[in-house]
């Protein structure tokens, strides 16, 4: 599988062999939140523009929007983390994802972050 | 905080040695979590938790008469060795602050929010108490069914008692009281003391929290927080806090704000305070619209957060007196969705004070 790649909002996005995208919140991102105690997810067939909030998490002091990483249509969302919210904060970035989608450009993925850049930038936070 | 600079407590360093995540809080740096709210709120139910609540104001004064002039509470009856919650109230009926007041023997204690100490004394200077501010103290909680066991120095205490103690050394002003709905101390030293005094009760095996599960704590208590829940347009008839006016004062209605107070508590209110359960996990936050289950608005919520014990959300907030009755089905607009709702009586989790 494709390395992952990350936004300045501390999601991250991995290109399945099926090509479709899954997203989530990285590692640092559970821990800045706290306990999640509630998601709400985008539903299947959704599509969503780059940067659209379609996603909430809330943590017993707040809520938090999630943003779609990239433009694309929503194919799946992660019913674990709806049953099970801390999942989140115990595997953030494997069992904890939220949802896939079908990106509008496969191309766009350029936009993002990789590894590397993504923890320079938590250097600098 | 305004002008930028930011206070910390006599605790600050034990604070970042713990891992406490800091957060500005009414121009303090405390810490909002160590390990976790959730972990730390459930510790404090079931076992005992250590809070750092020196932001708090601690001030002393000795004339209870000119005090009474501006609480509803019975302040010359209160004996030596007790303490009372009571409000400082302004000419409207509004609530000034709420606080404690501790009978100490040779003076009185009172205790106010971090948010409001300013505002207090600048209020009882206006009408003439005389305050000693004490700002050199450090004030920790330690709460939970453990906290009694751990500190044996109070074991005289019942709730709501209050008396002077040594601790680890450490001369204390000790009261059986608390923010948490459990049983618990208050601990107040001098602030050169205050991180030995921590130590000490962590050492005795209390796990610190931060202001995060004090507030999931208190809120699953029932308890008013000041500038969310009251502030000084809340009459406290509307805020449910009638049993915080003192038989006698009623009888004489004496103190500043009694006449609003008198007719709210022989009309009623407008509008109640009133616990309510969220259906779902999404917590309803401060400002949620309440409405009637046919749509109409009826009221906000002015505190609300995911209940850790109960494993539900739990708000506090206004509705119209009409649909403050308990079990009054309700809905909250929580982002555009009327989520159902219900009226609930408090507290949410019922108090373990050790009477």
């Amino acid at each position: 599988m494709p390395a992952k790649l990350y936004t300045k909002d501390h999601e991250w996005l991995q290109i399945g062999e099926d090509g479709l995208a899954t997203i989530g919140i990285t590692e640092h991102a559970q821990s800045a939140l706290g306990d999640i105690v509630f998601v709400e997810l985008p539903e299947p067939g959704r599509s969503v523009a780059k940067a659209e909030a379609c996603a909430v998490v809330e943590s017993v002091k707040a809520a938090s929007d999630i943003f779609a990483p990239l433009a694309g249509t929503v194919t799946e969302n992660n019913p674990m983390i709806v049953e099970d919210p801390a999942l989140i904060n115990k595997e953030p970035e494997s069992g904890g994802w939220f949802f896939k989608m079908r990106l509008a450009d496969p191309a766009a993925i350029a936009e993002l972050l990789d590894k590397a850049a993504y923890d320079a930038l938590l250097d600098t936070q | 905080m305004d002008g930028g600079f930011v206070l910390k407590t006599p605790l600050d360093t034990l604070h970042r040695r713990l891992g406490g995540r800091m957060v500005g809080f009414a121009g303090y740096e405390m810490p909002v979590q160590y390990e976790g709210i959730i972990a730390e709120h459930l510790a404090c139910r079931n076992k005992a938790a250590l809070f750092d609540v020196s932001h708090m104001g601690q001030a002393e004064l000795n004339d209870a008469a000119a005090f009474e002039k501006l609480v509803p509470g019975d302040i010359i009856g209160l004996k030596p060795g007790r303490q009372r919650y009571t409000l400082l109230l302004n000419e409207a009926g509004g609530i000034v602050d709420d606080l404690m007041v501790a009978n100490l023997g040779n003076r009185f204690q009172i205790v106010l929010n971090a948010s409001r100490k300013h505002a207090d004394l600048k209020h009882l200077a206006e009408f003439g108490v005389a305050v000693r501010e004490l700002p050199d103290r450090a004030l920790l909680a330690l709460q939970g069914p453990k906290a009694a066991g751990m500190l044996p120095e109070g074991a005289s205490l019942s709730f709501m008692g209050a008396g002077e103690f040594e601790i680890a050394g450490i001369a204390c002003v000790v009261t059986r009281s608390g923010y948490t709905g459990e049983d618990g101390f208050e601990i107040g030293c001098a602030a050169e003391f205050g991180p030995a005094l921590a130590e000490a009760l962590l050492a005795r095996g209390a796990v610190p929290a931060g202001l995060g599960a004090r507030d999931s704590l208190r809120l699953e208590a029932g308890l008013c927080l000041y500038g969310n829940d009251i502030d000084e347009s809340t009459n406290p008839v509307a805020a449910n806090l009638t049993w915080a006016l003192a038989k006698r004062r009623k009888m004489a209605w004496d103190f500043l704000g009694a006449e609003p107070i008198r007719i709210a508590l022989e009309n009623g209110t407008a509008e109640k305070l009133v616990g309510i359960r969220v259906e779902g996990r999404a917590p309803a936050r401060a400002g949620t619209v309440i409405r009637s289950s046919n749509g109409k608005t009826i009221g906000r919520v002015t505190s609300g957060t995911f209940g850790p014990s109960l494993n539900v959300p739990v708000a506090l907030g206004y509705v119209r007196s009409d649909c403050a009755a308990d079990a009054t089905s309700l809905e909250l607009l929580i982002r555009d969705k009327a989520i159902p709702g219900i009226v609930s009586p408090l507290p949410f989790i019922p108090h373990r004070y050790v009477r």
